[in-house]
């Protein structure tokens, strides 16, 4: 019976579902994270899930795997409906999940991380150590890997670890498997294997949901693919029928609000340099300028290296190589003080963690560069700090009733104002903003943009990291283009559109300018 | 490529560094280099004084380890899963007066029902931990914190200025703390007994797996579709319940018990479960390794008391040892991490 479905392939328009998902909606809070999502997996074949970072493909993992219940839709598993409350309900309707970052127990021995939650045991509930170690040594020999089944799993390799899972899946005789990005973290030799033994679970009859940034990978391994966008559905098509240019069209393709003030500034001198930046293993031979008065955005895909180069840069991260300059003088790399004091500020992804002490007032944070300058023999006054912050706030329009109140209090945007207010406050003359507009709403979007656009005015330069595309061509000069760690493109204002952008972030070559 | 090839091509190389493997080697069997640092302090004591090794001098040391080894099994268990239990002291404290009170009211009360008592408050005390641990969210070490004081504190309430002394306790219980079978303290053997059930079942028992999976990874038992909350309250209710046995023996033991017996022992056992290679990090450990540990500082304090070393030094060599068991375990696993790295950059 296998070797029919394989020789039927993925492709008979007639065949049985294994997996459909209809409709289906699911919000957190006020994000609605899925609005229409729909997935139909047929037995033997590899199916692709496609979209941009936030189009919702995680949520869709979650909801299959029984993490999230949807809110509203219709899941089914071999045409039966189907709700599952726990994984343990999606693990027993065959579904298996294989995260990014595998989800093992590193004290744990191979066998021990195969058979956690369902071991085989004996009439008085003993485990049955020799014939689960028995059966892991079959399995993995069946895929054709050589690994030790009583090794811990802690020491090996995102690739072996994965390995591992996939054994995990196949001895709940899951058939239906969800991959999540499994070729994010590998080498090309790691690939290759993964997608053999991709392909030998195919020809078994196994359903595959496979997850990727990298659209070579689709074209090399997949039959059919499923495109989302903003938490909707798109189109579900043969792979063989698609090219890279449909493909990015269709993950991107909306209409651009004019909120975006687009700041027209004629760029200045050089204020930020970067040459040949590498750091082993994240990113490499990294090089460009930021002039005064222009915004150069840090564009490419989650894990492509763009906060990290920002981190090298201010040097939070030890660079192995490469050299950066400020106002023409060279930067000691490695020392964040030695930066703050040429004048670099760096406003970081995280607010919450990382800019704001969310358990101070907005005055103590809003202050909290400048504690040397403010502060007399080692004492702070409130008076000082009240007095400073209230001339930022005034300048940035944070809408604040009391300076002392804590910070925590403030919404999503504001919180920024004064993570802006707090760096802008030593003087920078090169600014790095890290996902400006990550959580705020829309209206106080509008606001950053526009405090952004005033601040160039005054011939700050800015080095903008996002995600969001539509922010990058509304507000960038120049977009560079990262794709795991390397310069994909640099784009001057009319060579940027949404297209090249992601093909370059997904490492289309030809598209590189 | 045909597929074959690939599936056949090494993705790691094959053999791990000489020196890795001996470092892997010495992780995963801590109770050998324990019961090895062990032999050296009891051959070097015996050689300056002869009488360490004296039969009274090895029952009173058995005798002192039983119940800090008892107690130093169920937190195991607890530690195992990434949490911490700090009111055993006070849970043993409570057992043990509540238990020397039923006895001093009902001198006929049966030795098992005692027992039975003492657990029972034990579970009690461990029920109570596990529902603010998994129903109340409250972080382990903040919520038994807490039940340190409580438990203490409804001690003190019940006692007042009493004291329980031996004088009440009937002769067949006062037995449990002294007598002996054939050399073999009573005491000793339930410990030894209870060690060597828990440790069957933590190695061969799904449960028992589960606690370390949990401990392991948190959210991949989640997953993996262990019931965490009932699984860390069952932890909770097994430490509890073995601090109430130990209350038990306690005042069976000592005979005498006021509103602070057991003050303060929660941090020994810590040391101990610490020292015996049960990682505060969860995951990893066992009850054997714990219960060496326990031996190993009672050995290393009653040494140095033979040897005439001055009570600081006493305390600043079992903080010494703490402190070198836990760097040691970080620097040990830090360099495996490392090499193993090295070794996947490699490919």
């Amino acid at each position: 019976m296998m070797q029919a479905i394989a020789a039927s392939t993925a492709l008979t328009p007639n065949l049985a579902p294994a997996l459909e998902l209809l409709a289906a909606r699911k919000s957190f809070g006020a994000v609605a994270a899925l609005r229409d999502a729909r997935l139909h997996m047929l037995p033997g074949e590899v199916h692709a899930l496609l979209g941009e970072n936030g189009a919702g493909k995680s949520t869709i993992v979650k909801i299959l795997a029984g993490v999230h219940a949807p809110d509203a839709g219709v899941l089914k598993v071999d045409g039966r409906a189907v709700s599952f409350k726990t994984p343990a309900d999606a693990r027993r309707a065959g579904i298996a999940v294989i995260y990014q970052e595998p989800t093992l127990f590193g004290a744990l021995s191979i066998t021990e991380n195969i058979y956690m939650g369902r071991q085989l045991t004996d009439r008085f509930g003993r485990l049955q150590h020799r014939a689960m170690s028995a059966e892991v040594e079959k399995l993995l020999q069946r895929m054709g890997v050589s690994l030790d089944p009583a090794r811990i799993v802690q020491g090996l390799s995102i690739a072996d670890q994965q390995v591992v899972e996939i054994a995990k899946a196949l001895s709940q005789q899951a058939h239906i498997l969800i991959m999540d990005e499994p070729t994010a973290a590998l080498s090309k030799l790691e690939v290759e294997r993964l997608f053999a033994i991709v392909r030998r679970l195919r020809e078994q009859g196994v359903a595959l949901l496979f997850i990727t940034h990298r659209l070579e990978e689709v074209f090399a391994l997949t039959q059919r693919l499923t495109i989302m966008r903003d938490g909707a559905f798109v189109m579900t098509g043969l792979t063989a029928q698609m090219d890279a240019e449909l493909i990015v069209r269709h993950m991107v393709g909306r209409d651009l609000g004019n909120y975006y003030p687009r700041p027209d500034t004629v760029p200045g001198a050089v204020a930020l340099k970067v040459k040949g930046l590498s750091r082993r293993g994240v990113f490499k031979d990294i090089s460009f300028e930021v002039r005064k008065g222009e915004i150069v955005a840090l564009a490419g895909l989650v894990g492509a290296g763009r906060s990290e180069v920002a981190r090298a840069i201010f040097g939070i991260d030890a660079a192995d190589a490469g050299e950066v300059w400020i106002n023409g003088l060279p930067l000691n790399l490695g020392h964040p003080g030695a930066a703050v004091d040429a004048g670099l500020a760096l406003v970081p992804e995280d607010r919450r963690q990382q800019g704001l002490v969310m358990t101070a007032s907005i005055a103590r944070n809003a202050t909290l560069t400048m504690i040397r300058r403010l502060s007399h023999c080692g004492f702070m006054r409130v008076a000082d700090e009240m007095q400073t912050s209230a001339e930022w706030g005034k300048k940035l329009k944070l809408k604040a009733h009391d300076y002392g109140a804590n910070v925590a209090t403030l919404s999503g945007g504001n919180q920024q104002k004064v993570v802006l207010a707090k760096w802008l406050a030593t003087g920078p003359s090169v600014l790095i903003i890290d996902e400006p507009t990550r959580g705020i709403d829309v209206g106080a979007k509008a606001e950053v943009y526009h405090t952004i656009a005033q601040l160039l005015e005054q011939g700050l330069a800015v080095l903008m990291i996002s995600s969001e595309l539509p922010e990058v061509l509304g507000m960038a000069h120049r977009v560079i283009v990262l794709n795991e760690g390397r310069i994909a493109a640099q784009l001057s204002r009319d060579q940027m559109n949404e297209e090249t952008i992601m093909a370059a972030a997904l490492g289309q070559e030809e598209s590189v300018v | 490529m045909t597929m074959e090839n690939i599936l056949s091509l090494p993705v790691k190389p094959p053999q791990p560094a000489q020196s890795q493997r001996w470092l892997g080697w010495l992780l995963r069997h801590r109770e050998a280099s324990l019961s090895a640092v062990l032999l050296v302090i009891v051959l070097g004591t015996s050689l300056v004084h002869p009488n360490f090794l004296s039969a009274q001098s090895i029952k009173d040391i058995i005798l002192n380890v039983s119940i800090i080894a008892l107690l130093t099994v169920g937190l195991t268990v607890v530690m195992l899963m990434r949490h911490i239990d700090l009111s055993i002291g006070s849970t043993l404290g409570l057992s043990a007066f509540l238990v020397g009170d039923l006895f001093s009211r009902f001198p006929h009360v049966p030795v098992a029902a005692a027992i039975a008592i003492g657990v029972l408050i034990g579970l009690l005390a461990g029920a109570v931990n596990g529902l603010l641990v998994t129903w109340g969210r409250v972080p382990s070490l903040v919520a038994t914190l807490s039940t340190l004081y409580i438990f203490r504190g409804i001690d003190y309430a019940w006692v007042g200025g009493r004291e329980i002394n031996a004088t009440v306790l009937p002769e067949n219980f006062a037995v449990l703390g002294s007598g002996s079978f054939l050399g073999l303290p009573y005491m000793a053997m339930i410990a030894f007994g209870l060690l060597l059930l828990l440790a069957y079942y933590l190695k061969n028992f799904r449960g028992g797996r589960e606690f370390y999976a949990i401990g392991s990874n948190h959210e991949g038992a989640r997953l993996a579709g262990i019931n965490v909350a009932y699984r860390e309250f069952s932890g909770f209710l097994l430490c509890g319940a073995i601090a109430g046995l130990a209350g038990v023996l306690w005042l069976a033991r000592f005979g005498s018990v006021n509103a602070s017996s057991g003050n303060g022992i929660e941090l020994q056992v810590v040391a101990a479960a610490v020292v015996g290679s049960v990682s505060i990090a969860g995951g990893s450990g066992s009850v054997l390794g714990a219960a060496l540990g326990a031996l190993l500082l009672a050995v290393i304090a009653s040494a140095l008391v033979i040897l005439h070393v001055s009570g600081f030094w006493q305390l600043a060599i079992q903080g010494a040892l703490i402190l070198l068991a836990i760097t040691g375990d970080t620097l040990l696993s830090r360099m495996l991490a490392r090499q193993t790295v090295r070794r996947n950059n490699h490919v």
